[in-house]
């Protein structure tokens, strides 16, 4: 249709052809192929969900493919990158304009720079695992390809958000992995519960994105463009008061999206999912995107430092609160979530701490993603040789059954913690020293921020050593069919033959837990994470932390190792009780998510139903009942000039005389009245 | 005194897309006299599609035309015969959208589809209901004389919008009208009602045509000349005839438009649409609605401009006053399509009703009068004539059938029932006879299950008729609405913007009966026979299945582009809009 009428000659041609080629020629050829990372999986998802039933039988592996070439790209692409001189690590790849109308000129393009990298590698090789271990976890299931296209959709989304090059599309990301969240915590929506948990994250998740479109609408009505180059560019110069604004809703985005106080609710439920899911999308990566938009964002909060201060008091509320509410689960897959939030909160904290915390943030959140996804998956093999129970109460003295299991769970345990030499201790540790770093004119926030970290990374111990020690160690506390050597409390419940997992699935654990052992270091060695991301972070020059770090360090590890050896007298040693005590008022509430769910059910839903039963009853009353009225009118003055279409020619000429005349009277009575 | 006959200089070039379109209109005329009726059909397809295409790429090369679209130093436009044409670029792009469309209405109007019969009667000169009628259907006669007569009433709309003369402006509008009327008669089925829409039409619009040359002599008595310059001059001339006569131009251009606006089928001049719409063959509704629709506009905006232009010139309020009858014809044609619309159970009808809606919808892009409206109007019409032809196209395809053994004697065939001329028992079941367009609503319910891609073009047509967005008819709404807001001065002055609220409203009330047939065709059950007595069922013929036919092909390829020019200007409309911002300029 385009071709409808011819363009014209070069003078009025578009301009934007031009700006295509001119952009694209500064990309080196080799960052041509970052689209694949998208189109990839995204071509696998297509493929899954397209060719139905038909592809059940090789759809898993073609999905484990699509994500393994992605990573493959992005391989090739960080090797290319390191093949840059420093100071050109920065490609934006321009791909086409897509909305251009007046003074809005949207184009959508990728960012590949460290940051956006490190997060592709991340996704892709963690996700690879995720989905090699899946084929196996997910064996018996008949929607198996349906899971695999779902997981495929969400690397792509996933991927869409980091290599993003304006928040318009990294929203479109954003939206992608919500939906991709949203399919797979409802996989198994045949049980109400959990179809009613996709719904909740879903809900809570768009509450924090209205936080995004908020951002949205201010960066377009401030600098006239959503795209990072100009967004960054100008943001030095606009007022505090608009970046502090534009900042909270950035802010409130994460929060939705990472589950950060207040709107960290959604993700305990969010473990309905399959484990897998819990594994990667609700712990090693698509969570921590609140924390890559708070960085990336960076530019934009160091305008605000009001806004900074938020986010600190949200990472360090979140992370205790986790820490609490992890002390008090006894649901595995809970447990695990709950130090999920408190480790995001971690990140939170420390991306909110501004230069001297991005790197750390990031540095954390890729450990974290590899102890933590080894933990998932660890917890998924115990629930998949003890026929999905996730009770901890139920577990114990599983070291012996599942050896593999234990190994790999204990290497993410001692990451955790931050016992060195394991990856955790080398990303944990210099958050909680940069909490400590003083900060001009405010000396009470290294003492409280400093404080509440290291706090949590006791808690952190305790629960975390409870939930290993519960599970693994200790009395058996399920039927092992009579055979029981200490019997007690071991008769009731159905019988249970724990089992080591599949092949399929323990290789990706042993690779995690390698991850999870030794990437720290590695990536610590000579502060290489964090040139690596200097390009995006910014130079931080090095400050002191408030007490020595010799002082920091010790006091950490002497913190982590009394809540470890508090949680093998209370949990190893002693006898842990099948059903869950009544315990202490602080235990009840943490049992309880601390009442977050209560006070949301008070403060909004309960407001929000009322509020939509009155409109709903007014929708129906007044609304409805005015435009039925207005329908009828419609159509009883339609039937009365129905009445004039008669058939009779007669008729017709008199209406068009009829109207000629009563029309051309006017109009000279008009015209004779201005005339005179 | 002159009295050697000085013979005119012709630029032929510039005339040569209506050239070549009259001009295959007569070898169509040739052809019917000496190729052999074996190969005759075929041949007369293939020069009407070929001489729709050759003018639409001579209208492509034209538009290149340095001439044409002027220069910094030369004025852009060409006058050709003193002004008889004008080959501008306005004149240019509605000449283009009319053969475009006229192009995929041959491929409708050309498809046999399975049942191996064309839309039209074997004879239409035989008396419906009588035995030579009977004879001439089984005997298999065509009457291919559809091609020229639609080639000629093409020409016709081509010269409509592209004249500088209002006497050649007449004669187009007769040359374009003739065709119509012998057309809307041939129907193959419901014979007495197609005669009658022809019958209607014909004396409707000799009474428009007649308005017309009043209002031709009327400006004549005015301006002393019917060529549109000459016209505009003595307009705009302060202390001119206008004021010692300002009733004899007001009630001349009225006249002037009241013809145009028939056209156009705009309220109160709309009467004869629903009924010539519904009796003339489908094909021919399409091709007509969408065709006609567009020169109308065309020829309507030129007048409208020079009148307009040259009024500011001299008495901005006698304009103003000229531009209430305007009003009220743009707010009377946006009231009753719509409103009417709302009550009619017969899907041709109901797609008339929307045409009239849309008439008004364009009003209001025109009646902004700026740079803006022009370009909005070109687009409108654009994607109006997309739709329409895809609609109609449709609506051929969804037929009655009968059980055979009930085989309808030949004098009821003639009339409202159709005749089953064609057993045809492909499907192997009970044998039906496939019989005419299955129009009524009822009739529709439940098609989506059954022809879920029939169904889903027509439901994407209806809803860029609704303007629903990522529909081309969206932004061409858009586009004309906000040409209404923005007003002549292009910044929200002037009190047009009522019209397009009005025109939002209405279209409000429009999406409910586009939608209804939506809902009917996807979330209805069909109509069985327990129903049948019910509400909308009533109408339809007792006994009576629906089936789809299969196209022969054209009407898909028909059908597809339609489709695709609809999803992708309502996707990626800059381009098009572009071109149509060129179009703008035009010379009176």
């Amino acid at each position: 249709m385009t071709m409808l009428l011819p363009a014209l000659p070069a003078a009025s041609g578009l301009p934007a052809a031009t700006d295509v080629v001119a952009v694209s020629e500064t990309v080196p050829d080799v960052f041509r192929a970052a689209p694949f990372l998208v189109l990839l999986p995204l071509l696998g998802a297509a493929v899954l969900l397209l060719a139905g039933r038909r592809s059940d039988r090789w759809g898993a592996w073609f999905g484990v493919l699509m994500s393994g070439a992605a990573f493959v790209v992005g391989l090739v692409l960080f090797l290319a990158m390191l093949g840059l001189p420093v100071d050109e690590r920065v490609v934006d790849h321009h791909l086409f304009d897509w909305i251009v109308a007046g003074g809005l000129d949207l184009a959508v393009g990728l960012r590949i720079d460290p940051l956006s990298l490190t997060f592709v590698l991340l996704v892709t090789f963690v996700g690879t695992l995720i989905h090699v271990y899946a084929v196996a976890y997910m064996a018996h299931d008949r929607d198996r390809r349906r899971f695999f296209a779902y997981l495929n959709l969400f690397v792509a989304a996933m991927l869409v958000l980091v290599l993003a090059d304006s928040y318009l599309l990294l929203f479109v990301g954003w939206e992608g992995v919500g939906l991709a969240s949203y399919l797979l915590i409802g996989f198994w929506n045949h049980h109400r519960a959990y179809a009613v948990a996709a719904k909740k994250a879903f809900v809570m998740n768009r509450v924090g994105d209205i936080g995004l479109i908020v951002a949205l609408m201010l960066m377009f009505a401030t600098f006239g463009a959503v795209d990072f180059t100009t967004v960054f560019a100008e943001a030095p110069a606009a007022s505090t008061a608009l970046l502090t604004a534009t900042s909270l809703a950035l802010l409130l985005a994460a929060c939705g999206k990472s589950a950060q106080f207040p709107l960290q609710a959604w993700l305990g439920d969010a473990m309905a999912g399959p484990t897998p899911v819990s594994a990667l999308i609700h712990a090693a990566t698509m969570v921590t995107a609140g924390v890559y938009l708070v960085v990336r964002s960076a530019p934009i909060f160091e305008g605000a430092p009001t806004a900074q201060l938020v986010v600190v008091v949200v990472g360090a509320v979140t992370l205790l609160f986790g820490a609490i509410v992890g002390c008090a689960k006894d649901d595995i897959k809970k447990a695990l979530a709950a130090s999920t939030m408190s480790q995001i909160g971690y990140m939170i904290l420390a991306a909110g701490l501004g230069p001297i915390g991005y790197a750390f943030a990031i540095f954390h959140l890729v450990t974290h993603g590899f102890f933590k996804a080894g933990m998932f998956l660890g917890a998924g093999s115990v629930m998949h040789g003890m026929d999905d129970q996730v009770d901890m109460r139920r577990f114990g003295g599983l070291a012996r059954y599942m050896k593999v299991t234990w190994i790999t769970f204990m290497a993410g345990w001692l990451a955790i913690l931050g016992i060195p030499p394991f990856s955790g201790f080398w990303s944990k540790d210099k958050i909680i020293e940069a909490a400590f770093v003083p900060v001009d004119g405010e000396p009470w926030r290294a003492w409280v921020f400093g404080g509440v970290a290291l706090l949590g990374a006791g808690i952190t111990a305790f629960y975390m050593s409870r939930l290993f020690f519960m599970t693994f160690s200790g009395r058996r506390r399920w039927n092992d069919g009579g055979g029981s050597l200490d019997g007690l409390g071991s008769q009731d419940g159905p019988v249970r033959h724990p089992h080591e997992s599949p092949r399929l699935m323990t290789w990706p654990m042993i690779v995690l837990a390698v991850g999870s052992v030794a990437l720290g270091g590695l990536l610590a060695a000579g502060s290489r994470f964090v040139t690596w991301l200097e390009p995006v972070t910014g130079h931080a020059e090095h400050a002191e932390p408030v007490l020595p770090v010799w002082a920091l360090m010790t006091l950490t590890l002497v913190l982590v190792l009394a809540g470890a050896a508090l949680a093998w007298r209370e949990y190893a040693m002693a006898s842990v009780p099948v059903r869950a005590p009544r315990g202490s008022a602080l235990t009840r509430a943490a049992r309880r998510d601390l009442y977050q769910d209560d006070v949301n059910e008070a403060v909004f839903m309960r407001p929000g139903q009322y509020l939509t039963r009155s409109l709903v009853y007014a929708d129906k009353e007044m609304v409805d009942g005015g435009w039925m009225g207005l329908a009828g009118l419609v159509g009883r003055v339609g039937e009365w000039l129905r009445g004039w279409q008669n058939g009779y020619v007669r008729s017709y000429g008199a209406t068009m005389l009829g109207g000629l005349v009563v029309i051309a009277a006017v109009v000279l009575a008009l015209t004779t009245g201005s005339a005179s | 005194m002159n009295d050697s006959f000085v013979a005119p200089a012709v630029d032929w070039l510039y005339l040569a897309p209506i050239l070549v379109v009259l001009g295959a209109g007569v070898v169509g005329v040739l052809i019917e006299a000496f190729v052999p009726a074996r190969v005759r059909r075929t041949v007369q397809v293939v020069l009407a599609l070929l001489a729709t295409a050759a003018a639409f790429a001579l209208v492509v090369v034209l538009w290149r035309d340095p001439a044409v679209q002027g220069s910094d130093v030369a004025p852009y436009g060409v006058r050709v015969l003193g002004g008889s044409m004008v080959i501008d670029p306005f004149g240019l792009a509605v000449q283009g959208i009319v053969v475009l469309l006229a192009f995929l209405a041959i491929l409708v109007i050309a498809d046999r589809t399975s049942t191996g019969q064309d839309a039209f009667a074997p004879s239409a000169a035989a008396v419906p209901g009588s035995p030579y009628e009977d004879l001439t259907r089984r005997k298999g006669l065509e009457q291919t004389e559809v091609y020229p007569l639609v080639l000629f009433a093409v020409g016709g709309m081509m010269i409509f919008p592209a004249t500088g003369n209002l006497l050649v402006m007449f004669v187009a509008l007769e040359v374009l009208s003739l065709p119509l009327y012998v057309l809307s008669a041939m129907a193959r089925r419901r014979r007495l009602l197609s005669q009658e829409a022809s019958f209607k039409y014909f004396l409707l619009g000799a009474f428009a045509s007649a308005l017309f040359v009043f209002g031709v002599a009327l400006v004549y008595g005015f301006a002393g000349s019917v060529d549109l310059v000459e016209v505009y001059r003595s307009l705009a001339t302060p202390g001119g005839p206008l004021a010692s006569m300002p009733g004899l131009v007001v009630v001349g251009a009225l006249l002037v438009l009241a013809g145009l606006l028939f056209k156009i089928g705009a309220a109160p001049f709309h009467a004869w649409t629903p009924d010539v719409y519904q009796g003339a063959p489908t094909p021919i509704t399409g091709f007509m609605a969408a065709c006609t629709k567009a020169a109308a506009f065309g020829a309507l905006l030129r007048v409208l401009y020079v009148v307009s232009l040259g009024l500011a010139q001299s008495s901005p309020a006698t304009r103003e006053d000229l531009f209430v009858a305007l009003w009220v014809v743009t707010l009377l044609t946006m009231v009753v399509g719509t409103v009417v619309g709302a009550v009619q159970t017969d899907v041709k009808r109901l797609l008339a009703y929307s045409s009239i809606a849309h008439a008004g919808f364009i009003l209001v892009g025109v009646v902004g009068f700026s740079q803006l409206s022009l370009r909005a109007t070109v687009f409108y019409l654009l994607v109006y004539g997309l739709a329409t032809v895809g609609a109609f196209a449709v609506v051929t395809l969804v037929r009655e059938t009968a059980p055979v053994r009930e085989r309808v004697p030949a004098t009821v065939g003639a009339g409202e029932a159709g005749a089953p001329d064609n057993p045809s028992d492909d499907s192997g079941e009970q044998p039906v006879a496939v019989l005419g367009e299955a129009t009524h609503l009822a009739q529709w319910a439940g098609l989506g299950r059954r022809s879920p891609w029939l169904a889903g073009t027509f439901s994407l047509f209806l809803l860029s008729m609704a303007g629903i967005p990522l529909t081309a008819g969206f932004v061409a709404k858009f586009t004309a609405f906000g040409a209404a807001i923005a007003g002549p001065d292009g910044q929200g002055g002037g009190s047009t913007w009522v019209l397009a609220v009005v025109g939002v409203l209405a279209s409000a009330v429009a999406v409910f009966f586009y939608v209804r047939i939506i809902v009917l065709m996807f979330f209805t059950a069909p109509a069985g026979g327990a129903d049948e007595g019910s509400g909308e069922g009533a109408g339809a013929s007792e006994g009576a299945g629906v089936t789809v036919v299969r196209s022969a092909g054209p009407t898909t390829v028909a059908i597809a582009v339609c489709a695709l020019g609809v999803l992708l200007l309502g996707v990626f409309p800059s381009p098009v809009l572009d071109l149509a911002a060129e179009a703008v300029k035009f010379v009176p």
